[in-house]
């Protein structure tokens, strides 16, 4: 898509197709897009039209979420409390995807602060999912995946911190990967859970988010947490197919919880992976029904601390008369969160306060291990493994918002992922009624090529990432 | 079980304030959710080391040089009160 689009740009006009895009957004009903950078990015298309550069992204436009800071442009994470906040400087991203020719079109809708499942959390109101807008999009990148899913972008970046690209990936019916921990630099991503998340691609094949990655992957020193290493691409080797490729099926991942439809879409794909001359035996993860509490206490605990710099002092949002410190910013913090976060900020202090750090998050720290040992283990046996991205499909907004425990019930099967700090995509592989299905597949360390390239493989052989919404 | 009071002092230590009528609510929520992470219990974590970094690095150094960082005006563009290019922060004591 994106490698024919490119060609279409230089052959045709790239200002048409992004004014095309723009009007489209204009008459949207997703409330996918939350900052336009309409006159930036029409004159980089006239630029562009004038004098096409070479790079890998040279004119193709993309969206990105509200998270990954945008010099000159405004990123505020979907919270009042960062409302008006103009970075000075662009994310490590963002500076790649202009060094290839990106045009970045503006800034999409996330669950505030990346804390949620639904995108419903945000202060700009829910993005509803392009196949049905009564449903959610899933989050936190729900922007990002219904703008793609929907037609008012080609491509977008997300962020993963417990399964934020894959699940609005899956719910939308596009393709959306989480990298290894340490591959993508998160210089410039706003903090949430800082030694969870990876920021991702999504878009609506296997080899745009092959090509996505080989820009925005790869060391960066401002990153400490960044993998040394030379870069790689992921596009050579990416249609070898799955000829002998082992995948494990982790038990855990299947059976109660599992919405019928689901699990049937995702068997299907297992043996349609299965007719391309791949195997498939049964695995186990033990510790799976404890990473979801584990997942939640290192989450909140890491966030107690990173928004403790939202104090609108630096930036962000400061209203009425200075009092004296504490209650000035106590005040501040109360308007300027929502509940979701204002929830796990207090949660997350709590689990860290003294008398209770080694109940919860050294004990969270310790499970942790345990999980990523599952991982490790099944590894030895298995290239990739196989389950469902979400247990459920997309649910209706307002259904679940409420019930926070409810909602955090529908991360089980991607906060693992990100707890092991392994690589996991969900591609299409299916619908329920007219709402899609998500296959996770999930690599070990650094073994993106090998996830990258059995979805390739289940994309070709199948036409659900070619189904598109009606436009609404 | 967490109880009013202990809302009352987190939230004072996380530096939000909190109203008297979502109290009783945040108590409930915490204690459902607290419940639920009390399954953690059940985990045999003796000999176990606890998982900081997925990713096995640790002290990554850089050279000490000093480079060109961002302008005193730049830091300030955000600042909602500022005076005399500095960050103009409420009485501290």
């Amino acid at each position: 898509m994106l490698a024919e689009l490119r060609n279409r740009l230089r052959a045709e006009s790239c200002e048409e197709h992004l004014l095309q895009l723009f009007e489209r957004i204009e008459k949207s009903e997703l409330n996918g897009f939350t900052t336009l950078a309409r006159e930036c990015a029409l004159e980089e298309a006239r630029q562009f039209d004038k004098n096409p550069g070479k790079g890998l992204l040279a004119g193709v436009p993309i969206a990105i979420k509200e998270c990954i800071s945008t010099k000159g442009i405004e990123t505020n994470c979907s919270s009042r409390i960062l409302r008006g906040y103009i970075p000075p400087y662009d994310a490590h991203v963002i500076e790649r995807l202009k060094a290839e020719g990106a045009i970045i079109m503006g800034k999409t809708n996330m669950d505030e602060f990346a804390m949620g499942t639904s995108t419903e959390t945000s202060s700009f109101g829910p993005t509803r999912n392009p196949w049905d807008k009564e449903y959610v999009p899933g989050g936190s990148s729900g922007g990002s995946a219904a703008v793609v899913a929907g037609g008012e972008a080609p491509c977008a970046l997300g962020s993963d911190t417990g399964g934020s690209v894959r699940c609005p990936a899956s719910f939308c019916g596009i393709v959306g990967l989480k990298p290894t921990y340490g591959l993508v630099s998160r210089y410039g991503l706003v903090a949430y859970a800082n030694s969870l998340e990876q920021i991702g691609p999504l878009t609506h094949t296997v080899e745009d988010t092959a090509l996505l990655m080989d820009v925005i992957s790869g060391h960066d020193r401002r990153d400490s947490t960044s993998a040394e290493g030379e870069r790689h691409s992921y596009l050579p080797g990416l249609h070898d197919g799955v000829a002998g490729l082992k995948i494990g099926i982790p038990r855990e991942y299947f059976g109660e919880g599992v919405n019928k439809d689901v699990e049937k879409a995702v068997w299907d794909g297992i043996h349609t992976l299965e007719g391309l001359g791949a195997t498939w035996q049964e695995v186990s993860l033990p510790h799976t029904r404890y990473a979801l509490a584990a997942y939640y206490v290192i989450a909140m605990s890491e966030a107690s601390s990173n928004l403790a710099r939202f104090d609108g002092l630096r930036y962000g949002l400061r209203e009425g008369e200075d009092k004296d410190w504490h209650t000035t910013f106590s005040a501040i913090r109360a308007q300027g969160f929502g509940p979701e976060v204002k929830r796990r900020i207090i949660l997350g202090t709590y689990a860290l306060s003294a008398g209770y750090y080694g109940r919860y998050y050294l004990k969270a720290l310790k499970v942790r291990t345990l999980i990523k040992e599952d991982f490790l283990r099944a590894f030895k046996d298995v290239d990739i493994l196989a389950s469902p991205t979400m247990p459920i499909p997309a649910f209706k907004i307002g259904e679940r918002i409420n019930d926070p425990l409810s909602l955090y019930m529908a991360d089980v099967f991607t906060v693992p992922i990100n707890l092991a700090g392994v690589p996991a995509i969900s591609v299409p592989c299916g619908f329920s009624g007219r709402l899609p299905i998500g296959l996770q597949l999930i690599g070990p360390h650094f073994g993106e090529s090998k996830v990258l390239r059995a979805s390739a493989a289940f994309e070709a052989a199948t036409a659900f990432h070619e189904a598109k919404p009606e436009v609404i | 079980m967490i109880t009013r009071e202990d809302v009352e002092h987190i939230s004072w230590l996380a530096s939000i304030k909190i109203e008297d009528e979502e109290k009783d609510r945040l108590v409930e929520q915490f204690n459902s959710i607290l419940e639920y992470f009390h399954q953690l219990d059940e985990v045999d974590t003796e000999n176990v080391q606890p998982t900081y970094r997925v990713v096995d690095l640790a002290n990554v150094f850089r050279e000490d040089e000093a480079v060109l960082s961002i302008s005193q005006d730049m830091a300030l563009q955000n600042a909602p009160r500022r005076e005399d290019g500095y960050f103009k922060s409420p009485r501290i004591v």
